[in-house]
């Protein structure tokens, strides 16, 4: 190729047009149809994985075709050929970012069938409590973090992540596991806290705390993140009710709905806690109302630690707990009843019943149909990623393909949960 | 909890509720299928009811249903229809809760959909289908959402084996879906 010499090879170079004195657009340069465009199932900016048809008029959205079920492993199936504490495990994964919410939730379901609500020692409840709290913690954490990474703040994502993996780790001390607990169980948890955890949680949270700080000061004036989450994918409150919007999507709406304030469950009336709201319901606000909530998490696990009892942490009722060890080996009838629990699972009465708590993304629900056996009939999970990512088509309308990314970031959309 | 909510809707509109029953603190009214728009619009907007906010849909595949232990409660037929499709709702007002249950025969599973009047159940619906097969009339856009189309059955039926596999097919062309509104026509 020639050497350029001159401006206007270059512009022909650069613009690819013959005539680069007539600037005008035609149709060959933009053409009018609409196009489709195919984000996902595997995409750097997609949490999980989803496929999303795009239809575009240039670069504004006419119609985003939400498209889940990429990581559907037959929760609901699995579930019924499997005892009531084999289930345990399968929900581990469903919302893989807050597995201990998942754990209590299924206990809660097939506790209110067997009668026992609010009859678990007061020990095993707090327990409960401060690992849900943990969890709500690390969901929010992982929330946040990596929507700032999608929108270029990588700072950030590592300082989160680096606290997620403090309370992962402190997890693991309490379960055994890092991710995929199973802790929890029908009538209480598998073990007790270990010793010394209190200290060792209450200073992780101090860190976090400081951490917290730098993260706002990084984020919340930053300008490329106000830019790209303000007025981004409005949700207004009357739509994100019908939407059946729950958590903190809702609650960036103004819609003033917690579980753990308005339908109390296990001792959560016993801590004080507030519940915060937005305003505008776009992504902004999504972002901050899971700041301040991390931070009332913060405050309900300082609480705990103050008010939380000595005691059993399982329940004393034979029907859920398995004999005591020394029994199991030196007796006949202990042995049976231990292996009738594992091989039968634990027996519940028949009956149809709705449990649900707050998870980390809202209303997370178990719908148990019992048929008498150690099996369920059929279980439901009520997940709220599900029925947000609903809503998503209608957030994307009229906006850009990049405000996809910040959308998509805010809802949260967990795939194991979404998928089931 | 909220029986005032049962009795209520019984006095309302008796011809649509077979029965009411509460269980575990739940409450639960069956309603007969013909007259479930009318009932769902009423809980709706009747300001004592207010049930504005979607939970979720369901279904319940009754065919192996083989109850042991202690008798069932007499709100629950011993002759049931194959499928029981709930509906939970919720009050954010009254703060009251309520599931609607519809039966419906194996042979004619289908029922009015839901989903204009809360659109959550669009997506919910549309899962109960690809699940149990269940026909919502009226559905905006009734499509299988996990599984893909080629897909022969419906899974969480009891009569669907566990083991059972199906190679995926390939698709040859990319699913366009029409579009409606000012762009109608215009895609290509």
């Amino acid at each position: 190729m020639a050497p350029i010499t001159d401006g206007q090879s270059l512009k022909q170079l650069v613009l690819g047009r013959k005539d680069v004195q007539d600037m005008s657009d035609t149709e060959a340069d933009l053409p009018p149809d609409l196009m489709t465009v195919n984000m996902g199932p595997s995409h750097p900016a997609m949490h999980g994985t989803v496929r999303i048809v795009l239809t575009v008029d240039g670069e504004k959205i006419v119609k985003g075709d939400v498209q889940p079920g990429y990581l559907h492993r037959c929760f609901e199936k699995e579930s019924e050929y499997a005892t009531y504490t084999q289930v345990f495990p399968y929900t581990d994964r469903l919302n893989y970012v807050s597995p201990m919410i998942n754990n209590c939730g299924w206990a809660m379901a097939v506790e209110k069938l067997m009668g026992l609500t609010g009859k678990l020692p007061r020990r095993a409840e707090y327990v409960r409590v401060i690992v849900s709290e943990m969890s709500r913690i690390t969901d929010h954490l992982t929330c946040v973090g990596a929507s700032a990474m999608e929108l270029g703040a990588f700072t950030p994502f590592l300082y989160l992540l680096k606290c997620r993996e403090w309370l992962y780790q402190l997890l693991e001390k309490v379960s055994g596991a890092r991710l995929t607990h199973s802790y929890v169980r029908v009538g209480g948890v598998s073990k007790d806290l270990p010793d010394g955890f209190a200290a060792e949680l209450l200073g992780c949270l101090d860190k976090i705390a400081s951490v917290m700080v730098e993260c706002e000061s990084l984020l919340n004036n930053n300008k490329i993140f106000r830019d790209r989450m303000a007025g981004i994918g409005k949700l207004t409150k009357e739509d994100a009710i019908k939407t059946g919007c729950v958590g903190p999507i809702a609650r960036a709406a103004g819609v003033d709905y917690d579980v753990r304030r308005d339908y109390p469950y296990s001792i959560y009336p016993e801590v004080e806690f507030d519940v915060p709201l937005g305003t505008t319901g776009d992504c902004y606000d999504r972002y901050l109302v899971r700041i301040e909530e991390l931070k009332q998490s913060m405050r309900i696990l300082r609480q705990c630690f103050a008010q939380i009892p000595d005691g059993p942490v399982m329940s004393d009722d034979h029907r859920v707990t398995l004999p005591a060890k020394g029994a199991t080996y030196n007796t006949i009838e202990s042995m049976i009843r231990h292996f009738k629990h594992i091989v039968d699972g634990v027996r519940v009465p028949a009956g149809e019943g709705y449990a649900f708590l707050e998870g980390g993304n809202g209303e997370l629900g178990f719908f148990v149909v019992a048929d008498g056996t150690g099996r369920p009939y059929k279980a439901y999970c009520r997940s709220p990623s599900f029925v947000h990512l609903s809503t998503a088509e209608m957030l994307f309308k009229d906006h850009f393909i990049a405000d996809v990314v910040p959308i998509f970031g805010m809802i949260n959309m967990i795939g194991g949960e979404c998928d089931k | 909890m909220s029986q005032k909510v049962l009795d209520a809707l019984t006095a309302a509109l008796p011809g649509a509720v077979v029965r009411t029953g509460s269980a575990h603190g739940d409450e639960i009214a069956w309603i007969k299928r013909e007259e479930l728009v009318p009932a769902a619009t009423w809980l709706r907007d009747d300001p004592k009811m207010l049930f504005d906010a979607p939970v979720f849909c369901t279904c319940i595949d009754w065919l192996d249903w083989k109850p042991v232990g202690r008798p069932v409660a007499e709100y629950w037929n011993e002759t049931k229809p194959r499928f029981t499709v709930a509906y939970q709702l919720r009050s954010t007002t009254h703060k009251h809760r309520l599931r609607l249950e519809i039966e419906l025969p194996e042979n004619d599973a289908r029922l009015p959909s839901l989903a204009d009047l809360w659109p959550a159940f669009n997506w919910q619906e549309r899962e109960t289908f690809d699940m149990y097969g269940i026909r919502f009339d009226g559905h905006p856009d009734l499509r299988r959402i996990y599984l893909y189309e080629e897909f022969v059955g419906y899974p969480l039926r009891k009569d669907y084996p566990k083991e059972k596999r199906q190679p995926l097919v390939r698709r040859d062309d990319l699913p366009i879906n029409p579009i409606k509104g000012p762009h109608a026509g215009e895609h290509k």
